[in-house]
């Protein structure tokens, strides 16, 4: 679907690289790890197999929810996007990231059984 | 002057007590209109359901959480049991055991049947306060105050939550419309912490009721309605992303739920839109970053294709079984003749059948024609909060009429729409600050209005043009620079107070509905005697004392599932089937044993350890609720297991009729049903006048004969009737012949005793 034109995804790699502030840089490490992880634990469940099923679910789903928390702190932190958040700043927007992230991961733990 | 007590000059403060004392007001109509049967009668538990919920809260509160959690109810399905703890939403339960453990933390102990018969109306003053903040979400304070009124007092909530109905719904409407609050505030700012909420009270709401797929559809619906009208947003990824990780990952933690949420088809519209929000985000990411033209078409093409694709890859998915279909009772909604032909179990419930339009109007009152207007109110306005509201009108319309107990998940919607809708119109004809005639400073504005304008005179005799000009406000504005708005008095006193008997009216009629429709336990009876005044038929609740005090405790009760959870929890016996239909061929064994000869039942029961069969028998009183009305059900569950054995057709007359009298058909008047619900009628009446008075015909001379059972209670008007299974013959002969050898004996005696009191029959 997506063209073969090497040329655009240079500028698209380019436009990121300066553009992006430093923050954001590494809000898209961690991001990627998080993709990594992912994709391992998926990878292990389908080789080996899902026997304890409500593992690998708390495993996969706190990975992919911290995914897209970090996503969205992305996206309020960004400058870019301070039209559409008018009443988040980023302050607020990495407190809403923590409170998340801490709901998230006790129901991880306890659906790790 | 009330106008300017109501101007610009009341502090925010005054606003603020007069809202907080509306709303307390409010929360007391709620609860005070829901009293009527604890007031009336007693305070009781209600229904069948109910009844199941106030066993499981005892049981918790006696035994605390884990063993609750951990519960398996070896006295419900007899050879089976049932894993309680783990095939219940124990939300109700929680939250009565919580309210119980904090009452008692503060010294002020309250039994715990008073909490679970007082749970509903103190949540519906909650669900009036979630009502209000919603729709300040969707308009502003007063058409919240207004919603918050309606939906304290229409029936069609109250008929679900009145005191007594210790039901999941009585929490599940406040929980419904408080996440979709929090998920409108969630959308709207567009933050993470909100959308963290709304998955809190998601994870609730899933604890306490089934119904939560409703908002599980109902929350990407709207998500995907807004991506396709072009208004994606980051708000929107935000909300719906950090609510749908969290909110699915909460809602497994449920064991009745377990993995259904990554397995079955009702959840899937939830993980699609999840998926497409993600391909949507990032693409739109890449569109800011690469100007070309045609890359950005590209990427609108890679969306769609991936949306296809992925739609494809569930299709796949549930055509190769990997995620489960839906099930019965969905799919039932969609495909409104498939429970009848198929799953005769759920259509044989009264509350799945389609509605009747006067239900509308019963349950609605005014708000049903105020409800299209809101709707087309927010059509005009169209901002992303009221998709939501046509998304939820249409969705729950269209519920509400294929099955009469959704009506209450369409409540909430109609009140928040018709508070739009006449919230707009007061605020049209109650804008005192624009009328010309108010104080002498709003007479200058005005008389500068009029310089551009018409003169005052004119604008009497234009009363009309303007009103409509006002009600379509927005678009007028834009056209002309004419001052807008309704200077007549009259116009808005006409106006007004039109509406004002309209709510007036509204009240009455609702608090007429919940008086005499929705206010009656269905334990008790009440009748009225030819003087007027009241008289109780407490049949039900004498049997099931009799059985609790005068059985065994290990007793085995055998009856139709209707009657599992009272038995259970009144008699506190064991049953076989209960009101939980989770074993249909259990049910059917049950079914068989009350539509076949007594030679095929006695084998059944004794299989299945049956001490004693309870029936419900209303041709005495004239109760049509019995068990021979509900026999063809029975009848056609057994006809779904065991077809050879069990055929509905046997059970009519040759001209299909069904029929009790003499021309019953044989397979009828042998029945096991047919015979305890008729044994030893006749003899309470003149030879030969046996009338039932719910079929309203004449019974056969000859009465039934009982070979394997013997009468053990009758209610004092016959509405309960409970038989003990006979053991087997001491030296092995068949009932029949045992009973015909000793009646040839020695004359058949009937040991005298009257109706009421406990009857031994001697054979």
């Amino acid at each position: 679907v997506l063209p073969a034109d090497a040329a655009i995804y240079k500028t698209l790699w380019h436009s990121y690289t300066t553009k992006t502030p430093q923050k954001l840089k590494i809000l898209d490490a961690f991001m990627a790890f998080l993709v990594v992880v992912g994709v391992l634990q998926f990878v292990y469940c389908v080789l080996v197999g899902n026997y304890p099923f409500n593992a690998f679910l708390a495993g996969f789903a706190s990975t992919v929810g911290q995914f897209v928390l970090t996503a969205s702190l992305r996206i309020q932190a960004n400058p870019a996007n301070k039209a559409t958040f008018e009443s988040v700043s980023p302050n607020r927007a990495f407190a809403d990231f923590a409170f998340a992230s801490v709901i998230l991961h006790f129901f991880v733990v306890n659906f790790l059984g | 002057m009330a106008e300017a007590v109501l101007s610009k000059q009341t502090s925010r403060d005054a606003r603020g007590l007069l809202k907080v004392v509306i709303l307390a007001l409010i929360a007391g109509a709620a609860i005070a209109s829901r009293l009527f049967s604890v007031i009336r009668f007693e305070s009781v538990i209600h229904e069948f359901d109910p009844w199941f919920n106030f066993r499981a809260s005892k049981y918790l509160v006696k035994n605390g959480f884990y063993d609750f959690i951990n519960w398996f109810d070896e006295r419900s399905w007899y050879p089976l049991g049932r894993v309680a703890g783990g095939t219940l939403y124990p939300g109700l339960m929680i939250t009565s055991g919580l309210i119980h453990n904090a009452l008692k933390a503060i010294n002020y102990p309250v039994d715990i049947r008073n909490i679970c018969v007082l749970l509903a109306p103190g949540f519906s003053g909650l669900t009036a306060l979630a009502t209000y903040w919603f729709t300040k979400e969707m308009k502003d304070e007063s058409a919240g105050l207004l919603a918050a009124a309606f939906i304290g007092i229409a029936p069609g909530y109250i008929s679900r939550s009145v005191a007594g109905s210790y039901d999941n719904e009585a929490i599940a409407i406040f929980l419904l419309m408080f996440t979709f609050f929090l998920w409108i505030k969630a959308l709207k700012v567009g933050s993470a912490f909100w959308g963290g909420l709304a998955a809190l009270f998601y994870y609730y709401m899933v604890a306490a009721w089934g119904g939560y797929v409703f908002i599980t559809n109902m929350i990407p619906l709207h998500v995907f309605v807004l991506i396709l009208m072009g208004r994606f947003s980051n708000r929107i990824y935000v909300a719906y992303s950090s609510w749908y990780a969290l909110g699915t990952l909460m809602s497994m933690q449920i064991p009745f739920v377990g993995f259904q949420p990554i397995r079955t088809s009702e959840h899937m519209a939830a993980l699609g839109i999840f998926g497409l929000v993600q391909i949507v985000a990032f693409v739109e990411f890449v569109r800011g970053q690469v100007p070309s033209k045609q890359f950005q078409v590209l990427l609108r093409s890679f969306v769609v294709v991936m949306f296809v694709g992925g739609l494809a890859a569930l299709v796949g998915l549930t055509l190769s079984g990997t995620i489960a279909p839906w099930t019965g009772r969905f799919y039932s909604l969609w495909d409104t003749g498939y429970a009848k032909v198929h799953i005769p179990i759920i259509a044989s419930v009264s509350e799945h059948q389609p509605t009747a339009w006067p239900s509308y109007f019963f349950d609605l009152g005014m708000l049903i024609w105020l409800f299209p207007a809101g709707v087309y109110m927010c059509f005009r306005e169209l901002r992303d909060e009221h998709v939501f509201v046509i998304v939820y009108a249409v969705m729950a319309s269209y519920f509400s009429g294929v099955m009469v107990r959704l009506m209450l998940t369409l409540t909430p919607c109609v009140c928040v729409s018709a508070a739009m809708a006449a919230s707009t119109l007061l605020d049209s004809f109650l804008d005192v600050t624009t009328s010309p005639s108010v104080s002498a400073e709003a007479a200058t504005t005005a008389a500068v209005e009029s310089n551009s304008g018409k003169p005052a005179a004119e604008k009497s005799t234009s009363a009309i043009e303007t009103q409509a000009s006002k009600m379509i406000k927005g678009m007028s504005n834009k056209r002309s620079e004419k001052p807008v708005g309704i200077y007549s008095k009259a116009n808005r006193l006409v106006v007004v107070s039109s509406f004002l008997m309209y709510f007036i009216l509204f009240v009455y009629h609702c608090t007429w509905v919940t008086s005499n429709a929705y206010s009656s336990p269905s334990v008790v009876l009440a009748s009225r005697m030819p003087d007027g005044s009241q008289h109780i038929i407490d049949d039900y609740r004498e049997a099931y004392y009799w059985l609790r005090k005068n059985t065994p405790e290990d007793a085995r009760i055998m009856s139709w599932w209707d009657y599992g959870y009272q038995i259970a929890g009144m008699a506190d016996r064991t049953t076989l089937v209960d009101n939980n239909t989770w074993n249909n061929t259990h049910i059917a064994t049950v079914g068989k044993a009350m539509s076949s000869r007594e030679e095929v039942s006695y084998p059944i029961l004794k299989k299945h350890d049956v001490d004693y069969v309870l029936v419900i028998f209303g041709g005495l009183l004239g109760y049509s609720g019995d068990d021979i009305n509900k026999f063809l059900w029975m009848v056609r569950i057994a006809e779904g297991i065991w077809p050879d054995e069990v055929k509905e057709r046997d059970f009519f007359t040759a001209r299909g009729e069904y029929r009790i009298d003499d021309e019953a058909t044989p397979t009828m008047k042998n029945s096991l049903m047919y015979k305890m619900s008729y044994y030893n009628y006749d003899k309470l009446f003149p030879q030969g006048q046996a009338m039932d008075r719910v079929r309203g015909s004449r019974l056969p001379a000859e009465g039934p004969v009982l070979n394997t059972l013997e009468e053990a209670f009758t209610s004092e008007n016959w509405i309960v009737r409970i038989y003990k299974v006979k053991d087997l013959d001491n030296v092995g002969r068949d009932h029949a012949s045992a009973m015909q050898f000793e009646q040839g004996k020695k004359k058949r005696r009937r040991s005298g005793g009257n109706k009421g009191v406990v009857r031994k029959l001697r054979v």
